[in-house]
């Protein structure tokens, strides 16, 4: 993904070129990089590589030594021998694989899976065709201000906290909310969606649209500010009415970002909501409302069964790489160019 | 005058004030009275999914407990404004405390994490430089897995951070994906501008600020806005990492007060003794956990586009 635009070594392209300083790309259009040495480039660049330090640091603390940890899924961990972790990892009894033997007999797991996939799927039918259609509704839309407007408000709940976003439903949907306060007063029952594990991955689903679905139009938006105005305006001289416009010229400018959003979908299909379903866990419980995020939560926070947690952790981890790549693989047959190059 | 009257003549129909679009061009069809009135109706629906639920919690805060009352609950048409909620809970006591925290944890996790990727995203500005693609290699992996939610816990556990606010900024202090997009933005500035300074003698960190930086406003406010959205909007490291009830943050305590339907800390008397309303005091409070966020966002609008597309990756 990151060799797209310069060339392949710098090297090779002064060396063929006298001139090459023309063909070089970003502010450091310096013809000399191949023949200087490390220590030369060391000390041309030591300010740079300073300026990356403290990010590299926190990337490299937080995002690459807790993988280490993943230890504990082999062993029968034991957070009480020291506040120290790493004390804890070495006294703690390995158990080889049988936190993962306990995972696959474990009718909670396989609940959180299919809780997982359902979600999943739900969100990728209900939720993923929103955006493309209110922006194609905006993009129709030719009065400035309107749009802007629309646009200001569109965008407002992708700012609001999940506790805030649930906060408002609860409002309105829950037990002493707006609805069933309508209803009461109707001579109906009232009505508590926000517990109701029957209809709880709707709810989910219509949550995330609240919350997440104006926001998503940005990039489409900008997918279809970038189609050249000349190719409509060829398509109606050919006869085409707006429909046939928006088929032929809207559709296809549309069709990468589609697909890239859609490979990144899948990639990520085990991750639903984590947030969002924790707070609302209790309330619905975790028959129709456990993930496997909130699994692992579960078990490893609120159970201090980190052995088991982590296991479960590490089962969606790997899973979740390899869908990621699998996705990426799918999208390169198809002819998309998906999240990296191949 | 006369430029104008030719365009709106090859157009049609001719600008009508404030609010009308561009010309439309001529090969174009008019639009139809149906399809406008769907495409308004489907906008105007959308925009009051969003708006009413709002609108209504906005409404309820304000309401005394007599209007509350009344209305059997959730107030939708606003009566006798009162501000006494609100009164109430900045008065000092929990909410008021919980708020500071959010402020200050917001304030300076800002601060941290945008001087943190501001000067990562410029020290890999420059492609070719030493060490460069290793160091975007080893930002980018992580957006493709997670350690774990587990192992980052004990982590944290270890390094000493539990009960301090410093576990609600270091963990999640920078994100890749913003760093890549002010990245992408500083690698599209001129670099005759940076060099013409180089040659002047300015170093790198100068160079930054005196102009990479300026010229960059637009993608700083917003990537400065998404960080702090991101603070503010926090509670799950908090619960996770604080054990002290007094150490919360807004969101924690609104879990309490509206998930959990508790009555705050200090205030339960004033509402026993029956001036002030809990519901009123529920929605004072997720009034002010929206109000800083939809205040400030629209400012930002118009760049948003930039914050999330200048962000594809270049060697």
């Amino acid at each position: 993904m990151s060799h797209s635009t310069v060339p392949r070594s710098r090297t090779e392209a002064d060396a063929k070129s006298p001139v090459a300083s023309g063909d070089a790309t970003g502010p450091d259009a310096r013809p000399l990089t191949g023949r200087l040495t490390l220590r030369h480039r060391f000390r041309r660049d030591r300010v740079l590589l300073l300026m990356t330090l403290p990010a590299v640091v926190l990337v490299l603390v937080f995002n690459y030594v807790p993988i280490l940890g993943n230890v504990v899924a082999f062993q029968d961990y034991d957070p009480y021998i020291s506040e120290n972790g790493i004390v804890s990892i070495l006294n703690s009894p390995w158990v080889g694989m049988e936190n993962f033997q306990r995972i696959f007999e474990d009718s909670a797991f396989w609940q959180a899976v299919r809780n997982t996939l359902v979600l999943f799927s739900l969100q990728l039918v209900l939720f993923f065709p929103i955006p493309v259609l209110l922006a194609l509704l905006i993009n129709s839309v030719v009065r400035p201000r309107v749009r802007a407007f629309a646009q200001a408000v569109l965008y407002l709940p992708h700012f609001f906290s999940w506790v805030l976003v649930i906060a408002v439903f609860q409002q309105l949907l829950g037990g002493a909310g707006l609805l069933s306060q309508l209803l009461r007063d109707h001579g109906y029952d009232g009505l508590d969606i926000m517990t109701d594990p029957n209809t709880f991955k709707f709810l989910i689903t219509a949550q995330a649209v609240w919350k997440d679905a104006g926001w998503g139009i940005i990039v489409f938006l900008a997918a279809l500010a970038a189609v050249n105005p000349d190719l409509y305006e060829a398509a109606a001289m050919d006869g085409a009415n707006r429909w046939r416009r928006m088929w032929h010229v809207t559709l296809p400018a549309l069709r990468p970002v589609i697909a890239l959003l859609l490979v990144l979908r899948v990639g990520d299909a085990l991750t639903v909501g984590f947030e969002q379903i924790l707070l609302q866990r209790d309330a619905v419980g975790p028959g129709a409302s456990e993930v496997l995020d909130t699994f692992v939560w579960w078990n490893g926070v609120r159970n201090q069964d980190f052995g088991y947690a982590a296991a479960a952790g590490l089962v969606k981890g790997v899973i979740s790489i390899g869908l990621v790549l699998a996705a990426n693989k799918v999208a390169h047959l198809m002819g998309e160019q998906g999240v990296y190059k191949k | 005058m006369s430029a104008v009257m030719d365009k709106q003549v090859r157009s049609v129909p001719p600008a009508r004030g404030r609010w009308a679009g561009p010309p439309r061009p001529v090969w174009e069809e008019a639009p139809t009275k149906a399809g406008l009135a769907g495409k308004a109706l489907v906008l105007g629906l959308a925009c009051l999914a969003i708006l009413f639920p709002l609108w209504i919690v906005v409404v309820t805060s304000l309401s005394t407990r007599r209007t509350i009352d009344e209305a059997g609950g959730l107030v939708m048409i606003p009566k006798d404004i009162t501000f006494i909620a609100y009164q109430e809970l900045l008065s000092g006591g929990q909410v008021t405390r919980a708020a500071i925290v959010s402020v200050l944890v917001t304030l300076v996790g800002t601060a941290f994490s945008m001087t943190v990727s501001v000067l990562c995203a410029y020290g890999l500005s420059r492609s070719g430089s030493l060490g460069h693609r290793w160091i975007l290699m080893t930002l980018l992996a992580t957006m493709f897995f997670s350690a774990g939610l587990i192992p980052t816990y004990l982590l944290v556990q270890t390094l000493g951070l539990t009960d301090s606010y410093l576990a609600l900024i270091l963990p999640s202090a920078i994100s890749v994906f913003n760093i890549l997009v002010l990245r992408g933005f500083f690698m599209g500035i001129s670099p005759e501008l940076t060099d013409s300074a180089r040659i002047d003698g300015a170093g790198d960190f100068r160079i930054l600020w005196q102009i990479v930086l300026p010229l960059s406003r637009a993608v700083i406010a917003v990537i400065t806005l998404f960080y702090a959205v991101g603070y503010w909007s926090a509670w799950f490291n908090a619960s996770l990492y604080l054990n002290d009830q007094d150490m919360m943050p807004l969101q924690n305590v609104m879990i309490q007060l509206v998930q959990k339907q508790e009555a705050p800390v200090g205030l339960s008397q004033a509402i026993k003794t029956g001036q002030l309303s809990g519901l009123a005091v529920q929605m004072a409070v997720m009034v002010m956990a929206l109000l800083p966020v939809a205040v400030l966002s629209p400012f930002v609008q118009r760049h948003f586009k930039k914050g999330m597309l200048t962000g594809a990756v270049k060697g």
